[in-house]
Order: C-alpha cells, then sequence, then structure tokens
C-alpha cells in the first residue's frame, strides 16, 4: 500500500473543445432564451416607473374584469378541446388497434394530416364551411330550418383546435394500446373479466399514461395558441390580450407580462400533470413476440357502423383542407354551400407579388432547422458521450424552451433587444435574424430528441474502433458518428423545418416590415380582409404542399439510407 | 479462412513488452481494477481469463486508452501510454461486435486507419490489399458490413487492426459471436496468424478452453485482481487458489482441520478419514483440500495411496470414462472412473473407500 501511495494519482483531464462547444451553446440559450423569458417574469413582478418588486399585476389582472374573464376563456377553450379531441381519437385509436379493421393504415397517416398546417389557417375555410351562413348551416337551414352554432365565439376556437390537435391524443394513445401486451389482457380473462369490465379495468388503466400525455399537450398548445382565436375574432382570450395590450397599449404595459408569466405557468403545471401520470408507469411493459392486443373481427353490422363513424371523422378532419382549396379556386364564395365559380387567378397573384413571403419561409425555417441540428446534435454529443460538468444544464435548459410559448419568446424578444440599436438605428428586435432564432428556440426541445435518439442509434464501439486505428475525437466525429447520423439529423431538421415554417405567434410579435415576412404572417394579413380571403388560401394551400413534401422527401432519403447501411428490421 | 502464408506484404515490426504496473481504476466508489500487476513478453499470445465482471475487459480498455486509470503505469515497448489519447497508441483491438462501420464498404472499413495515417493512397491500397488478402476476403472488398456473415465480419475487423501494423494486438472475446464451430476453426487461425506477425496479442475471454487451447500464458482474474499467471498446464497443476482450481477445470474440495506438526502433520475430514500432508507441502491458513476427479480411486488403493470413506450418491454413464458422485463426510466429490468392457458398476448408495495419494492432493485457500 505504501507502494501505491508514491504514485501520483492521474486526473481525468478536460478536453478544451468540449469546454469551448459548451461555453457557446449556453451563451446562445442564455441571450436568446433565459434572458428574454426572465426579462418577461421579472417584468411582470415589477412595478411600472419605480421598478420595485411587486405583486400588485397580478392583483390588478385579476381585478380587472376583461382579464378575468379572457382567463376563464382559455381555460374553458383549453378543456373543451381536449375533450372534442378526444372524442374525434378515441374511437379512431380503439378501432384501429382493437379491431381488425380494413383502412388503419390510412387512418393513422390521415391523422397526421392537420399537423402539417397550422390551425389559424383552416379558421377562415371552416367560417365558409360551418360559419352562420357557411355551406352546412345553409343546407341545415334549407331542410330543416335549424342553424348550429359552430362557430360561434368560443365555439369556433373549439371546433377549430380539436380537429387540428387530436392527432396528438391519437398518436399516444394508439402506441399506449398497441404497447399494452396481449398477455395482460389474457390474464383477465383467465380470470374471468370480459367486455366492457375487462376494458374499463385493466385496457383503459394501462392505457392511461399515454392519453394524458397526449391530452396535456393538446391542453397546452390550444392555451398558447395566438393566431387561431384572433383570426375567428375572438379577443377575450389570454394569448390574444398579451398580444393586444404589447402591440397597442405598448411595450411598457404590465399586462402582457402578467399574462405572459400566466401562459408559462400553466404550460408547466400541464407539462408537470402529465409527467406526475407517466412517473412509475412505463406501461410500454414487456415481452415483445406476444404483441399488441389481440384484435377482434367485427360483425356486418358493427363494420356498417364502424366505416360510418370513421368515414364521418375523416371527412370532417379534412374539411378545413377541403375547405381552403375550394376557397383558393373560387371567384366568390358567399351565401352559397359551394363558390359561384373557380379560378386560378389566386395562385397567379400569390406567386406574381407575394412570392416573397415563400422566399423568406424557406430561408427562415431552413436556417432554424439548422441552427437546432447543430445546437441539438451537439447537446446530443456532450451529454451521451463525454464528462463535461455543466452538460446536464444545457439540456434541461434547451428542454426548458418547452414551457415558454411563442407569444412569450416574442415579448421578450421585444423587451430584451428593443434597446439595443444597429449603426443605422434599427432596433435589433425588428431585425429578422430575431425570428429565425425565436422559430430555432421554440423547435429546440423536438430537434434536441431527434438527435438523442440518432446518437443513441450509434454504437460507441464504433467510435471507440476509429479513435483506436488513430483518429482523434474530431476526425471520429466527421467521418463516423455524422455519417451514421445523417438520417436521425435530417429527421431533426424537417420536423424543425415544417413547423417552424407554419409557425406564427412569436412571428407576429417581432415582423415589423412586410417584406421581411413569411408565409403564416402573410396569410395572416391576408385573410384579416375578405378580399384577400383567395390569395390567402392559395397561399396556405402552398405551405401545406412544401410542408408535405418535406415531409416526404426526408422520409423517403431516411428510409433509403437505412436500407443501405443494412439496418433495417 | 486460408491464410496466405507467402504474404509479407505487411511488415512485422520487432514484438514489444508490456509491462503494467500498479494500475487502480474505480468507477466512481467501485474499486474495479486493484493493484494490477503483470508482464507479458514480446511476441507472447497472452490470455485474460475470469467470470464476467472480474476486470479482464476493463483492464483490455484501459490499454487501448477508453478508461482512464487513477493509478499505475502502462509501458508498451518502453514507453508509457497512459498519457496518451486512444488515437496516438498504435494499438490494434478487436471489438467485441467487431464495430464495423456500417457506411463503408469493406475496404473502406480497412483503410481508415491507414488514412487517418495519412499514408500514401498507393500505400493505403497495397496494405488494404495485403490485409484482406492475408484474412482471405480479398473478393469481398466493396460489400457492405451488413452483407457479410458473422465469421466474414470478424476477419475484417482483424483486417482493420493488423492494416495500421499495430504495436499490440487486443482481442475482445473475438469468438463469442460465432457458432461452436466456427470458434474452434477461427481460434486456430487466429493462433497461426498470430505466429506469423509476431505481434504481441492479448485475448480477453471467459472461456477456459478458449484459453488453454489459443494462449501461451494466462492471467486469471476475478473481483478486479490477477489471481495467478501461468500457462495452462501449470494453471492445472498447481492452481494458486481455490478460485483458479476452480474455475479450471473440475475440483473436488474437502473441508477440513490440519493436526500435528512438522513432518507428521495430517489432514482430518470429519466423517471421512484423514489424510497425511506430504512434507514441504505448504497449507496456508482455513486450506482445503482439493483433488482432480481423474487422481482418485474408488474400491482400489494404488500404492501410497490412502483411503477415505464414502457413500455412491449418484452415478453418470460417459462412455471412456464412469463419472461417480461420492458422499464423503458432509462433501459430495466427483471421481472419474475409466471404464472397462465386462466391468460391474458401482451401485447408489454403496459404501465404498475414496483411494487418494497425498501427492496429487493439494491444500488451498480462498
Amino acid at each position: 500500500m505504501a507502494l501505491v501511495q508514491s504514485i501520483p494519482i492521474r486526473r481525468v483531464s478536460a478536453k478544451p473543445g468540449q469546454i469551448f462547444a459548451i461555453a457557446l451553446i449556453a451563451l446562445f440559450l442564455a441571450i436568446f432564451l433565459i434572458i428574454p423569458a426572465g426579462t418577461v417574469i421579472y417584468t411582470a413582478f415589477t412595478e411600472k416607473g419605480t421598478g420595485a418588486l411587486t405583486i400588485v399585476n397580478f392583483v390588478d389582472f385579476f381585478n380587472t374584469d376583461l382579464f378575468r374573464r379572457s382567463f376563464f376563456n382559455s381555460v374553458y377553450v383549453s378543456g373543451m378541446s381536449v375533450v372534442w379531441a378526444t372524442a374525434i381519437a378515441l374511437p379512431l385509436a380503439v378501432l384501429t388497434t382493437r379491431f381488425d379493421f380494413r383502412g388503419s393504415l390510412i387512418i393513422q397517416t390521415l391523422g397526421f394530416v392537420p399537423l402539417i398546417m397550422p390551425p389559424f389557417v383552416g379558421a377562415v375555410a371552416m367560417q365558409l364551411l360551418f360559419g352562420r351562413n357557411g355551406t352546412v348551416n345553409l343546407i341545415l337551414n334549407d331542410w330543416f330550418g335549424i342553424r348550429i352554432p359552430f362557430m360561434e365565439g368560443l365555439n369556433g376556437v373549439i371546433f377549430v383546435q380539436s380537429l387540428h390537435y387530436f392527432p396528438f391524443i391519437l398518436i399516444n394513445l394508439s402506441t399506449s394500446l398497441r404497447n399494452i401486451d396481449r398477455s395482460m389482457e389474457e390474464a383477465a380473462q383467465n380470470l374471468g373479466s370480459s367486455g366492457v369490465r375487462l376494458f374499463r379495468r385493466i385496457v383503459f388503466p394501462l392505457a392511461m399514461p399515454g392519453y394524458l400525455a397526449g391530452a396535456s399537450l393538446v391542453f397546452v398548445k390550444v392555451f398558447d395558441d395566438l393566431a387561431t382565436p384572433l383570426l375567428l375574432n375572438v379577443k377575450d382570450m389570454l394569448a390574444p390580450q398579451a398580444y393586444l395590450r404589447v402591440t397597442s397599449v405598448g411595450l411598457t404595459d404590465p399586462m402582457g407580462y402578467v399574462i405572459s408569466v400566466i401562459l408559462i405557468a400553466v404550460s408547466i403545471f400541464a407539462m408537470w400533470l402529465s409527467a406526475v401520470a407517466m412517473r412509475g408507469k412505463d406501461y410500454s411493459t414487456t415481452q415483445r413476440g406476444g404483441g399488441g392486443l389481440s384484435r377482434r373481427k367485427l360483425s356486418r353490422g358493427e363494420s356498417v357502423i364502424a366505416y360510418g363513424v370513421v368515414g364521418l371523422i375523416l371527412l370532417l378532419v379534412l374539411s378545413p383542407h377541403i375547405g381552403l382549396l375550394l376557397l383558393s379556386l373560387a371567384t366568390v364564395w358567399s351565401f352559397s354551400p359551394l363558390p359561384d365559380a373557380y379560378t386560378v387567378a389566386h395562385y397567379g397573384r400569390v406567386f406574381g407579388e407575394s412570392s416573397l413571403y415563400i422566399k423568406n419561409t424557406l430561408i427562415y425555417a431552413s436556417l432554424a432547422g439548422l441552427i437546432d441540428v447543430v445546437i441539438g446534435g451537439a447537446i446530443a454529443y456532450l451529454v451521451l458521450r463525454t464528462k463535461v460538468v455543466g452538460r446536464r444544464w444545457l439540456d434541461w435548459a434547451a428542454t426548458a424552451a418547452l414551457a415558454i410559448p411563442g407569444v412569450v419568446l416574442g415579448i421578450g424578444y421585444l423587451r430584451t433587444f428593443y434597446g439595443i440599436t444597429l449603426p443605422d438605428g434599427t432596433p435589433l428586435a425588428t431585425l429578422w435574424v430575431m425570428v429565425v432564432l425565436a422559430l430555432a428556440i421554440r423547435r429546440l426541445p423536438y430537434a434536441l430528441r431527434a438527435c438523442y435518439a440518432a446518437l443513441q442509434q450509434v454504437s460507441e464501439s464504433l467510435e471507440e474502433a476509429a479513435e483506436n486505428l488513430g483518429a482523434t475525437k474530431q476526425r471520429t466525429i466527421r467521418r463516423i458518428v455524422l455519417p451514421l447520423m445523417t438520417g436521425g439529423l435530417l429527421a431533426g431538421f424537417v420536423t424543425s423545418f415544417s413547423t417552424a415554417a407554419v409557425e406564427l405567434s412569436a412571428t407576429l410579435m417581432l415582423i415589423q416590415s412586410n417584406s421581411d415576412a413569411p408565409i403564416a404572417y402573410g396569410l395572416y394579413v391576408f385573410m384579416q380582409s375578405p378580399a384577400g380571403r383567395g390569395p390567402g388560401a392559395a397561399l396556405g394551400v402552398i405551405a401545406v404542399i412544401m410542408v408535405a413534401l418535406c415531409t416526404l422527401l426526408s422520409h423517403y432519403v431516411i428510409e433509403r439510407r437505412q436500407k443501405a447501411l443494412g439496418v433495417t428490421k | 479462412m486460408t491464410v496466405n502464408i507467402n504474404s509479407t506484404a505487411l511488415a512485422a515490426s520487432p514484438a514489444k513488452a508490456i509491462s503494467i504496473s500498479d494500475v487502480n481504476l474505480y468507477y466512481g466508489a467501485l474499486h474495479v481494477l486493484k493493484d494490477i500487476n503483470l508482464e507479458i513478453q514480446p511476441g507472447e499470445f497472452f490470455a485474460f481469463l475470469g467470470p464476467s465482471g472480474c476486470g479482464k475487459t476493463t483492464l483490455l480498455r484501459l490499454i487501448a486508452g477508453f478508461n482512464e486509470a487513477r493509478q499505475g503505469k502502462v509501458v508498451i515497448g518502453g514507453q508509457d501510454v497512459l498519457d496518451m489519447p486512444p488515437w496516438k497508441r498504435d494499438i490494434g483491438m478487436v471489438f467485441q461486435s467487431y464495430a464495423l462501420w456500417p457506411h463503408m464498404t469493406v475496404a473502406a472499413n480497412v483503410a481508415f486507419g491507414l488514412e487517418e495515417r495519412r499514408l500514401p493512397r498507393a500505400e493505403v491500397e497495397r496494405r488494404v490489399q495485403a490485409a484482406l488478402e492475408l484474412v482471405g476476403l480479398k473478393h469481398l472488398a466493396d460489400r457492405r458490413p451488413s452483407q457479410l456473415s458473422g465469421g466474414q465480419q470478424q476477419r475484417v475487423a482483424l483486417a482493420r487492426t493488423i492494416a495500421i501494423e499495430p504495436k499490440v494486438l487486443l482481442l475482445d472475446e473475438p469468438l463469442s459471436n460465432l457458432d461452436a464451430k466456427m470458434r474452434v476453426e477461427v481460434r486456430r487461425e487466429l493462433r497461426d496468424l498470430q505466429q506469423r506477425l509476431k505481434l504481441t496479442t492479448i485475448f480477453v475471454t471467459h472461456d477456459q478452453e478458449e484459453a488453454n487451447t489459443v494462449c501461451d500464458r494466462i492471467a486469471v482474474f476475478n473481483e478486479g485482481r490477477i489471481q495467478q499467471v501461468g500457462t495452462p498446464m501449470g494453471l492445472y497443476e498447481k492452481p494458486a487458489n481455490l478460485f483458479v482450481a476452480n474455475f479450471l477445470g473440475t475440483a473436488n474440495i474437502l473441508d477440513g482441520t490440519v493436526s500435528g506438526s512438522g513432518a507428521q502433520r495430517s489432514f482430518e475430514v470429519k466423517g471421512a478419514g484423514s489424510i497425511p500432508i506430504p512434507e514441504g507441502a505448504s497449507v496456508p491458513a482455513g486450506a482445503k483440500l482439493v483433488f482432480r476427479p481423474q487422481y482418485a480411486t474408488l474400491g482400489t488403493l494404488e500404492p501410497g495411496a490412502v483411503a477415505l470413506t464414502g457413500t455412491i450418491a449418484h452415478r453418470e454413464f460417459l462412455g471412456a470414462t464412469v463419472r461417480y458422485g461420492v458422499q464423503v463426510g458432509t462433501a459430495t466429490v466427483l471421481i472419474d472412473a475409466p471404464f472397462h468392457s465386462g466391468e460391474t458398476l458401482l451401485e447408489t448408495g454403496a459404501t465404498t473407500t475414496l483411494g487418494l495419494k497425498p501427492s496429487s492432493a493439494l491444500w488451498l485457500s480462498e
């Protein structure tokens, strides 16, 4: 032992490159996420003028009738959206996972369709289909002399949002149902349970965590959404109020910040709730091979009902898209079930005047996607492959962006960067680069997950083999890690790109001139006036096609790569 | 694999010795390698043998540079390598999973290390060809790893490693992903290749048969410590402790107490009799009596043997031998008796005498 004492103790050396990378990312996250968000929260708790810490702003908020109403409206709309989204998703999930149902694939695929278009795009088309004088109500009035207020006030927001966001519940619920081992069900049957009781006591509890995860996501998304209520002319909800206060009263008005803090708090609460629901309930058990719940054959009568229900739901789900397409091709569409005549003039106008929107969108979304993949990839590598101090903090900070709604980030950027001006006098906050950064920050958590998944698929021994044969860490990353991660990084890029391409909340805050505007902003501007609806719809169709094409292309590329590497199952 | 005997395209540099001294390694608070000291001769085929979790792979990865020791030295060819990053060490390692890069062809995999050394293109090409020829896979140079069988993948991994002409070769369980028949074939080829390249090689395995058949010397690991170093025969004949005796081959172990002193010592097995301890035999404190199944007889006594009493507990007919389980005192020992045609076998329950020469017995402690 004395001998051992005399031998110097070796220390694990920290690599300067890794420390540099970690510092750079930390700086980026601090400037563009933590400081803006922190500024918003700090401002909400300071007295206007004096700067003293206070909660008087919150007292004012709850003493104002409009804000109280807005708060309850937001909660009500989000809650009801979850209820209706569940009503749509539950039958689809149960039918496709529990029964021998032809067309399961179509349902699963069509289920994703709403997600490639932001909800507000469909909102106007929905007015024309389901509004007071829309297609459906005109027909109902003709035949039965009744009108149903689908789109009146808050109903409209709930209707549009639940149609848009139900896939989150469908995906999570289907996955949970599919992950339940058949033996769970068989064991219950063996012990004498069956039918509804079996579903209630075994299947439903096992699927619950997945459902709650999806439901809380829907709640948050609806709660934070700014553009849909604005377009439907619903102003007494929280996100629109925050936007209106900041844009009309000004950046110094504390109410915008108070609302922001409430939006953040609700996001965190919902995420915490779903985390609690999931904790210790990772039911995605089990001995594979038994594979999923047993599927039952439908009888003829059941089949007819099932197909009827599914057909109706799918029609409903696709109605914003159908409406949008009709609107983009319509000359005049008002007080009639279908447009009066058809034209392609709107597309001509969009490509002529508004190609700038398309160009801007491609630039912003690509840059945002690129930033996300670079930062996400770097964080994933630092967390999974190194032992640098502070790497976990990066992960947490990047993930924290989930809790910051777009409106809040926009307000934060305005507050933080408005005072900083460029040499020519323009405030930093109004520079188009800020939109790119806001989009990148908002999408970073999703891209980060994709990067983790991609890196986890690369076995560490592949890297060690390269180092063993003489490649340095940097060379190993370039020649082994990056090529093998390409598919996953591309998936991350496309996720960021396609969602950034249609995001509006933060953009609406930060865009100051039409020449800097992306498609989502252009759409919003077009949709404001009745004359702009046609071109707006055409722009919407183009956006949908663009995003859909990118998604398809990336799927194709990723699949081909996987085949080439021989890693497909 | 048809090893090309005439292939001398890969130069064999003079074999290097490996000297490991006072290596200690911790994972957090867990002491994984404890005071490792080891001298491996130039050109030796050396095995790290032990059960899983014993530290043998940890030590191999330490030599390659993938673990960091808190204390100690690893000197290869006169140079301490522990402060070098893995890519500067010139140590070839064949990974258990082979770790072939799926996005590169076989030739590109083999060329990798040479390219990293910035060798001229012609030299890279020449050495890739030579390495692939050496393992008999020249015709598969343009395939992807996923298109190869397990045995072929293993050869590519080997070719990739020897192409850089490493100072020493490390093999991490190289046979574990092959089926039983391939294993016997490949281990002979490995031995063949090593002899021709005269490359100091460390072979990590948990399979004593692999270690015995391929290697010159073996280090037996348990719980982070080297238990014993020796030739396969030496370890079998003279195990240093109960763990080594048990891990290499079958060992019978009997509890008992030592009585007497000097030349008159004997070992008392409770309820079965006693055995004189030969003069000069080492008997550590708490020692137990150890002997191999084929060194005892049943019923008969060879000259110089002493008798213990026992009862036949069970019997297995194995063809050339009959393996008896014999209850001796509180323990059951295994005795292999050669089978002769027409012989009557002992029946279960029969009382018998067990004959053992004190000279073929050992006294070992934990």
